[in-house]
């Protein structure tokens, strides 16, 4: 049984230690074309989540019954179920969520996410803690992509959330934010090249945001040590 | 699994390809019931998403019938593809039909539907799908301008052949700066789409009634226990 310190752990490791998008850099095919704007980015991070934390719980139960030999094809095979069971319950009850993801549902199976996952820790794990691993990095993933989304969106079309109502429910609305009237737009956030700077940017922030964090904690540490002395 | 003895019967071969079966077994099933269950909702919601589109290129007040149940397909040997009508109906008369026609733009393929009405007035078109650049040609989505509304009330008596063009060609229709192909693409396939029609609108106009499925007996008994 894990501590509650143990389930922190797990969760800071998925939110932004081992960030699936900015540390671990998985998934960054579905990352750059599907974060037009934030709530794009937010649906497949859902969409991605909801696949996660079943697959990471399924196979967890088969853990020990699966041999080193075959878990490969034994992975691959109850990830691409789940995701296609996924994918038909979305069409068939969250249907404005399949409209504006597509294509990129049954993309999910490609998702390196997942079945890293299932290696790296579902597959030594017991149930419970691999399903909260899989949240953890599933809203890890949502949290990336909807904050790549946000800022291409804004640079992009000065909009925020726009088709938040279409994606969410109509009392969403009021997420639906112009934050720059009569915008003519950077293209360039709309496409490729976008992604990939804004990505970028992202990722060296986070790397200059880890270093100054570790730079106080040693000189923390330093004048302890001084004081002891 | 590290550390622990490996009982010896998982490593024989059986053992594999027995769990590998068993478990393409199981996701067979729960391929299968998952499929059973959401077929239902899943046509639901595509005939929900037609009728949206149906509603803007012809609206719902002018028929009492249910377009998307009643259709006439039609070769079009141009295109070599089949065309679908959806025939609106009031009072058992054909009043309007919509049907999807398909331009080539800059980047692709551009589908559209439009409706005519009886008189062979557009009543409407909108662009269902398409992958012209955006901030360029895309200002074709009604969301991005009214520029697909200029189709609105036209025949093609109204304009005449020459006027069935973009403003640079010597027609009555505006182009966009910077993007001319893409509204170029768009008139001459709403153009083909209205020849088509008038080829075709004796047969549409005349189309039969669909036969009546036999009415549905209910037992006399239960109307007792209301």
């Amino acid at each position: 049984m894990m501590s509650l310190h143990e389930y922190k752990v797990l969760a800071r490791d998925g939110l932004w230690d081992n960030n699936p998008v900015l540390a671990q850099r998985l998934a960054l095919c579905p990352a750059l074309a599907i974060t037009t704007t934030a709530t794009n980015g937010l649906g497949m991070g859902i969409a991605t989540t909801m696949v996660l934390v079943i697959t990471n719980a399924v196979i967890s139960i088969f853990r020990n019954v699966v041999t080193p030999e075959v878990r490969i094809p034994v992975f691959i095979l109850l990830i691409a179920t789940i995701v296609t069971v996924v994918d038909l319950m979305i069409n068939a009850f969250l249907h404005s969520l399949y409209t504006v993801l597509g294509l990129f549902i049954p993309l999910i199976v490609t998702n390196c996410v997942i079945l890293g996952r299932a290696e790296a820790f579902a597959s030594r794990n017991e149930v419970l803690p691999s399903a909260v691993d899989g949240l953890m990095m599933g809203v890890g993933f949502t949290a990336a992509l909807t904050v790549i989304g946000a800022i291409r969106e804004i640079i992009g079309s000065g909009t925020l959330f726009a088709n938040a109502s279409s994606l969410l429910g109509s009392a969403f609305s009021f997420l639906e934010l112009v934050l720059i009237p009569d915008y003519k737009g950077y293209l360039i956030m709309m496409l490729p090249p976008g992604g990939f700077i804004v990505m970028g940017f992202l990722m060296a922030a986070k790397q200059v945001l880890e270093q100054r964090a570790a730079k106080k904690a040693q000189e923390i540490q330093q004048t302890a040590l001084m004081q002891q002395t | 699994m590290k550390g622990e003895k490996i009982p010896s019967y998982r490593q024989r071969l059986g053992y594999h390809s027995g769990l590998l079966g068993g478990i393409g077994m199981l996701a067979s099933m729960a391929l299968v019931i998952t499929d059973v269950e959401t077929r239902d909702y899943i046509a639901e919601a595509k005939a929900a998403e037609q009728r949206v589109f149906l509603n803007q290129v012809m609206p719902s007040s002018l028929y009492d019938n249910d377009p998307l149940k009643e259709t006439l397909t039609l070769a079009d040997p141009e295109t070599k593809k089949d065309v679908l009508f959806y025939v609106a109906r009031k009072e058992k008369q054909v009043v309007a039909t919509a049907y999807k026609v398909f331009g080539y733009g800059y980047s692709g393929e551009i589908a559209l539907i439009m409706g005519i009405d009886r008189d062979g007035k557009v009543l409407g078109v909108r662009v269902l799908s398409h992958k012209e650049t955006p901030g360029l040609g895309d200002k074709i989505e009604v969301s991005k301008g009214k520029w697909i509304f200029s189709f609105d009330g036209k025949s093609s008596q109204t304009p005449d052949n020459a006027g069935w063009r973009v403003k640079k060609d010597g027609g009555i229709f505006d182009q966009f700066t910077g993007a001319t192909i893409t509204p170029r693409a768009i008139v001459k396939a709403v153009k083909q789409g209205l020849d088509f029609f008038n080829v075709h609108k004796t047969e549409i106009m005349n189309k039969s009634l669909p036969a009546e499925p036999p009415p549905v007996k209910t037992s006399e008994s239960d109307k007792s226990h209301t």
